[in-house]
C-alpha cells in the first residue's frame, strides 16, 4: 500500500511540475553532449538466451533491461516508476493487482505490446514445455494455478491471470501479497510478443525473427566477443533516449576487462570491473571513475546442519563467532565490502533487523565465547575439532579460506583443512550434502527480505546446509500473506542467525564498477537495475 | 597412393567412434550434470527441463540419440548458448580461430625453419646461441603471460594496437593473437629445424655437393633443406590442428570469439553437445592432418614407401 501511495504521489507530483514521470536520459542544463553518442559496456559473461522467461543469470538480465521492458522500472534509489505499466490498483486484501499499460508501448516490428503479451508471457514462465529455471518466480507470490501448471496437472491457460482488456492486465494470487509489484521488474516477468514466438516457436529468439519492445534491439551477437544494440525507433519513449549505440564486451575475467578500460575501448565496467590489487591505486589516481554500490548479496559460510557435529548450535556458533570479519573486508577484500553479521543485507528495501548479539561484541569478546562454546560442545585441546572447508576453485574464495582457517586455528584451535573443486562438482557436493562447511554466496532476485530468508526454509531448493526451523518456517510463510511482514522478517532473520546460526554471514556483496567521467546518467542501485536508456556521454 | 588414402579413411571411422564414445560416457561420468545450479530448482522445474533435454533418459539411449543426430550433422543444442545451435556456434567460433591459426602457423614456419637453418648454418656462433637463447624464452614463456604483455605493450603503453576484439578479422586485432599464439611454435620449429639441419649437414651427400664446389645457397636450399624438414613436418602435422583449433587463453584474454573458449567454457559447464563438438572437430582434423603429413613424406623423401 505505502508503495502504490508513493507511486501516485511521485506521479502526481510530476504532473505538478509539469515534467514526463517516466525514465529517460535527464541530461542536466548546461552539459555538453558528445557528438557520437555510442557506449561500450562491460557485459560479465554471456547470457544463456534473450528469452526472458527463460533467463537466468545477471548477464542476460543486463542485456534484457535494454532489450525489453517490463510492467515497472527502477530508479537509481531502488523506487519503482512506472514502465509498460503505467500504474496500478490492488484489491483490500493484496490478492488481485490491476496494472494500467500505456497504449502507445510497441515491438520493434510495430506491433502493439499489450495484456495479452503479458498474459502469454506469465503463461509461458510456468508451463513445463517452456522448462523455464525461474518458473517458481511465479509460484513464489502465489499465482492462481502456477505450482499445479508447472507440475503438469494443468494447462498453463489456467493460471491466474488475465487481460480485461488490450490494455488492463490482471494478476490473481492466492494469498495476500504485499511485494507483488516490486518483482514485475525482474526480467522474468516481461511481456512476451505472443504473435512472433506462436509463429517461430523456440526459434523465436533467433536473429531474424525475435522483436524486442525496450530502447534498443539486437544489432550483432558474435559470441564471447561482443554484442551490439542499436536504438529501437518504435520504443514508447525513444525521443527522450539519447546514447544511439550499446556494445556490450562479455569478459569474464576482471583483469582482462580492466585491461580493455585502460586502454579505452570500455566506457563502463561489469559489477565486478576492479581488480582487487588495484583499488587503492584507483582510489588515488581516479577516484572519480570508481562506484561502490552495495549490492543484494551476502557471502556467508553454509553448515552441513545433517553432519555432527555441526548438528550441534555451540559449533556453529562457535565457528561463525571466531571469523574476524573487519580482518575479511579490509585486507582480504579490501574493494569496500561490509561485514555482515546477518543472512539479509540491511539495506534491503523495508527490513529493519534485530541486530544479532555478536555484531555488537569486540572481536576478543567473539573468540572468548566460542572457546567457551566449543568447550561446552566437547572440543578442545585434546580433543580438537577438524573439518574439510570446500569451496569452489577460484583465488578470491580461496584467499578467504585461507584467512577464515587461520582465524579458526588461531583464535579456537580448530583445523580446517581447504578443499577446493570446480564449480560444477562443487555444487553436486553442496546439493548432496557431502560436504561439512562451505562457500556460498547468494544474490537476491528482488529489493524485500523474502528473496533472502526464503532459500533457507526447510523445503527450499537452495537450503544445501539443511537448515531446519519451524518457527522460522512458520514466520516466512506468514510473511507472505502479510501487509506488513517486516516484523515477521525481523523475527525470521533473529532465529537464524542470534539463535541458530544457520549458517555464518560474512561480508555483503559491492558493485564494484570503474565508470569514464564522461558518462552521465549511471545511476546504480542495490540490485545493479541499470538501464542504458538513462545515460548519456558528455562531450570530452 | 591412392591405397594409402584409402585405408586411412577406413581407419579414421573407428577411431572417431571409440574417441566419441569414450567421451561421451567420460563426459557423463563426471559430477554434476548440465542443470545443476546454485539456484537449487524445485524437482518438478527439474525434471521439466531435463524432459526437454532427454537428460531423464538412460546414458546409452541418450548416446544412441546422440550418434544418430551426428550422423545427420546435427550436434545438438547448447545448454550455454541456448539461442544458438551447436552447428551455429561451431560456425561462428572456428574460422575465428583458424584464421588466428593459420596465420600464426605461416609466421611459425617462416620464422621458425629460417630461424633453425641460420642457427644450424653458424653453428655455436653467437648467432646460433641468441637465436636458441630466443626459442627456448619462446617455449618457457607461455602465452598468457605474453598476451598480457603484449596488450601492455601494444595497447596501453604505445596505444598502437586494440586491446582485444575481433571485428571481422580487421588485422589490427589479429596481430596481438598471432604473436600470443605463434611464439612458442616458432621456439619449437626452430629448435627442430637447427637439430634436423646440423644433422643432415654433416652427411655424405653433402659432403659430396661441397666437394663438387656447388655454391652454398644451392646446397641449403635444394639439397639440405628437403631431409632436414622431415622431422619438422611431423611436428607440424598436430601442430597444425593445434594451432587452428584455438586456445582457450587468446580467445580469454583477445576476445576474439573463437572456439578454444568454447570448448573450455563447455567443459565448466558441462555443456555436452559442446564439448563433443570441438572433441570431434579437434579429433577428425588430427586425423585428417596426420594422414596428409603421410602423404608429404612420401612425396619430399623417396626413401619412404607405404
Amino acid at each position: 500500500m505505502k508503495l502504490k501511495q508513493s507511486l501516485i504521489a511521485s506521479a502526481v507530483l510530476a504532473a505538478a511540475l509539469g515534467a514526463s514521470y517516466v525514465q529517460a536520459a535527464k541530461v542536466p542544463e548546461g552539459v555538453k553532449l558528445a557528438a557520437v553518442q555510442e557506449i561500450v559496456k562491460g557485459g560479465e559473461s554471456e547470457p544463456a538466451t534473450l528469452d526472458q522467461q527463460k533467463l537466468q543469470g545477471t548477464p542476460g538480465s543486463l542485456r534484457g533491461r535494454d532489450l525489453f521492458e517490463g510492467l515497472f522500472n527502477e530508479d537509481g534509489d531502488g523506487n519503482l516508476i512506472p514502465g509498460v505499466a503505467t500504474s496500478y490498483d490492488a484489491n483490500e486484501d493484496n490478492t488481485v493487482y490491476t496494472f494500467h499499460l500505456r497504449d502507445d508501448a510497441k515491438w520493434s516490428n510495430g506491433d502493439s505490446v499489450t495484456a495479452h503479451d503479458f498474459v502469454f508471457a506469465f503463461q509461458r514462465l510456468v508451463d513445463p514445455k517452456t522448462a523455464a529455471d525461474y518458473a517458481w518466480f511465479a509460484e513464489l507470490p502465489g499465482m492462481i494455478n502456477a505450482t499445479d501448471i508447472i507440475n503438469g496437472k494443468k494447462p498453463a491457460t489456467e493460471l491466474g491471470v488475465e487481460a480485461a482488456d488490450d490494455y488492463t492486465f490482471v494478476v490473481r494470487l492466492e494469498k495476500p501479497n504485499a511485494y507483488f509489484p516490486k518483482m514485475t521488474i525482474h526480467n522474468t516477468l516481461f511481456p512476451a510478443p505472443k504473435k512472433v514466438i506462436e509463429k517461430w516457436g523456440d526459434d523465436w529468439t533467433k536473429q531474424d525473427h525475435i522483436v524486442f519492445n525496450g530502447a534498443y534491439v539486437l544489432d550483432k551477437w558474435n559470441v564471447n566477443e561482443k554484442m551490439v544494440l542499436v536504438r529501437n525507433p518504435m520504443y514508447w519513449n525513444d525521443k527522450e533516449t539519447v546514447i544511439n549505440k550499446v556494445t556490450y564486451l562479455p569478459i569474464p575475467d576482471v583483469s582482462v576487462e580492466f585491461k580493455r578500460y585502460q586502454a579505452g575501448e570500455m566506457d563502463l565496467t561489469s559489477y565486478t570491473g576492479i581488480p582487487t590489487n588495484r583499488y587503492k591505486q584507483l582510489m588515488k589516481d581516479t577516484p572519480d571513475e570508481v562506484h561502490i554500490t552495495p549490492q543484494l548479496g551476502t557471502y556467508y559460510y553454509l553448515f552441513n546442519t545433517t553432519k555432527a557435529p555441526f548438528d550441534d548450535v555451540r559449533v556453529r556458533k562457535a565457528l561463525s563467532y571466531a571469523i574476524d570479519r573487519d580482518i575479511i573486508v579490509k585486507y582480504v577484500k579490501g574493494t569496500g565490502e561490509l561485514p555482515a553479521y546477518g543472512f539479509t543485507p540491511d539495506i534491503v528495501n523495508g527490513f529493519n533487523p534485530i541486530k544479532p548479539d555478536y555484531a555488537t561484541w569486540t572481536q576478543a569478546e567473539r573468540n572468548e565465547k566460542a572457546k567457551e562454546l566449543l568447550a561446552e560442545a566437547g572440543f578442545g585441546p585434546s580433543n580438537p575439532l577438524k573439518f574439510p572447508l570446500l569451496y569452489n576453485t577460484n583465488d578470491q574464495h580461496k584467499k578467504v579460506a585461507v584467512a577464515i582457517a587461520s582465524m579458526w586455528k588461531k583464535n579456537i584451535g580448530v583445523t580446517a583443512t581447504l578443499e577446493n573443486q570446480e564449480w560444477k562438482t562443487y555444487l553436486d557436493t553442496r546439493n548432496t550434502q557431502n560436504f561439512s562447511v562451505a562457500r556460498a554466496g547468494w544474490i537476491g532476485d528482488y529489493n524485500e527480505a523474502s528473496t533472502f530468508l526464503q532459500i533457507l526454509t526447510t523445503t527450499a531448493g537452495s537450503n544445501d546446509g539443511k537448515y531446519s526451523n519451524a518457527e522460522y518456517d512458520r514466520l516466512m510463510n506468514e510473511a507472505s500473506s502479510m501487509q506488513d511482514p517486516s516484523v515477521n522478517y525481523a523475527k525470521a532473520e533473529d532465529i537464524l542467525i542470534n539463535q541458530d546460526m544457520g549458517i555464518a554471514p560474512i561480508y555483503t556483496y559491492i558493485t564494484k564498477r570503474l565508470v569514464k567521467p564522461y558518462v552521465g546518467g549511471y545511476m546504480p542501485n542495490p540490485e545493479d537495475n541499470t538501464y542504458t536508456r538513462d545515460q548519456y556521454i558528455i562531450a570530452h | 597412393m591412392l591405397s594409402l588414402i584409402l585405408k586411412r579413411i577406413l581407419e579414421a571411422i573407428p577411431t572417431l567412434l571409440v574417441l566419441i564414445t569414450v567421451s561421451f560416457f567420460l563426459m557423463h561420468f563426471a559430477p554434476g550434470s548440465p542443470l545443476t545450479s546454485e539456484r537449487g530448482l524445485p524437482p518438478e522445474i527439474m525434471a521439466n527441463i531435463a524432459a526437454k533435454y532427454h537428460l531423464d533418459e538412460p546414458v546409452t539411449s541418450q548416446y544412441l540419440r546422440y550418434l544418430w543426430n551426428i550422423l545427420q550433422g546435427d550436434l545438438g543444442a547448447s545448454f550455454v548458448h541456448k539461442d544458438f545451435t551447436i552447428n551455429d556456434l561451431v560456425a561462428q567460433s572456428f574460422p575465428v580461430s583458424a584464421e588466428i591459426g593459420v596465420w600464426s602457423f605461416i609466421v611459425a614456419v617462416v620464422i621458425g625453419v629460417g630461424c633453425g637453418i641460420f642457427a644450424a648454418l653458424r653453428q655455436n656462433s653467437w648467432i646460433d646461441y641468441s637465436v636458441m637463447a630466443f626459442a627456448n624464452l619462446g617455449i618457457v614463456l607461455p602465452n598468457f603471460v605474453l598476451a598480457p604483455l603484449c596488450i601492455l605493450f601494444f595497447s596501453i603503453y604505445l596505444q598502437w594496437l586494440p586491446s582485444g576484439g575481433w571485428n571481422d578479422g580487421a588485422w589490427p586485432y589479429l596481430v596481438m593473437p598471432v604473436i600470443a599464439m605463434s611464439t612458442s611454435y616458432i621456439a619449437q620449429i626452430a629448435r627442430i629445424t637447427r637439430g634436423s639441419m646440423i644433422e643432415t649437414m654433416h652427411s655424405n651427400f653433402i659432403r659430396t655437393a661441397r666437394a663438387k664446389g656447388l655454391p652454398g645457397y644451392k646446397i641449403v636450399l635444394q639439397h639440405a633443406l628437403r631431409p632436414a624438414i622431415v622431422p619438422v613436418l611431423s611436428y607440424l602435422g598436430p601442430a597444425f590442428v593445434g594451432i587452428i583449433t584455438g586456445s582457450v587463453i587468446v580467445d580469454v584474454y583477445f576476445s576474439t570469439g573463437g572456439i578454444g573458449q568454447h570448448f573450455v567454457n563447455g567443459a565448466i559447464n558441462r555443456d555436452y553437445p559442446m564439448v563433443m563438438a570441438v572433441t570431434i572437430l579437434i579429433g577428425s582434423l588430427t586425423i585428417l592432418f596426420n594422414a596428409i603429413v603421410d602423404i608429404l613424406y612420401a612425396l619430399i623423401d623417396p626413401k619412404i614407401r607405404y
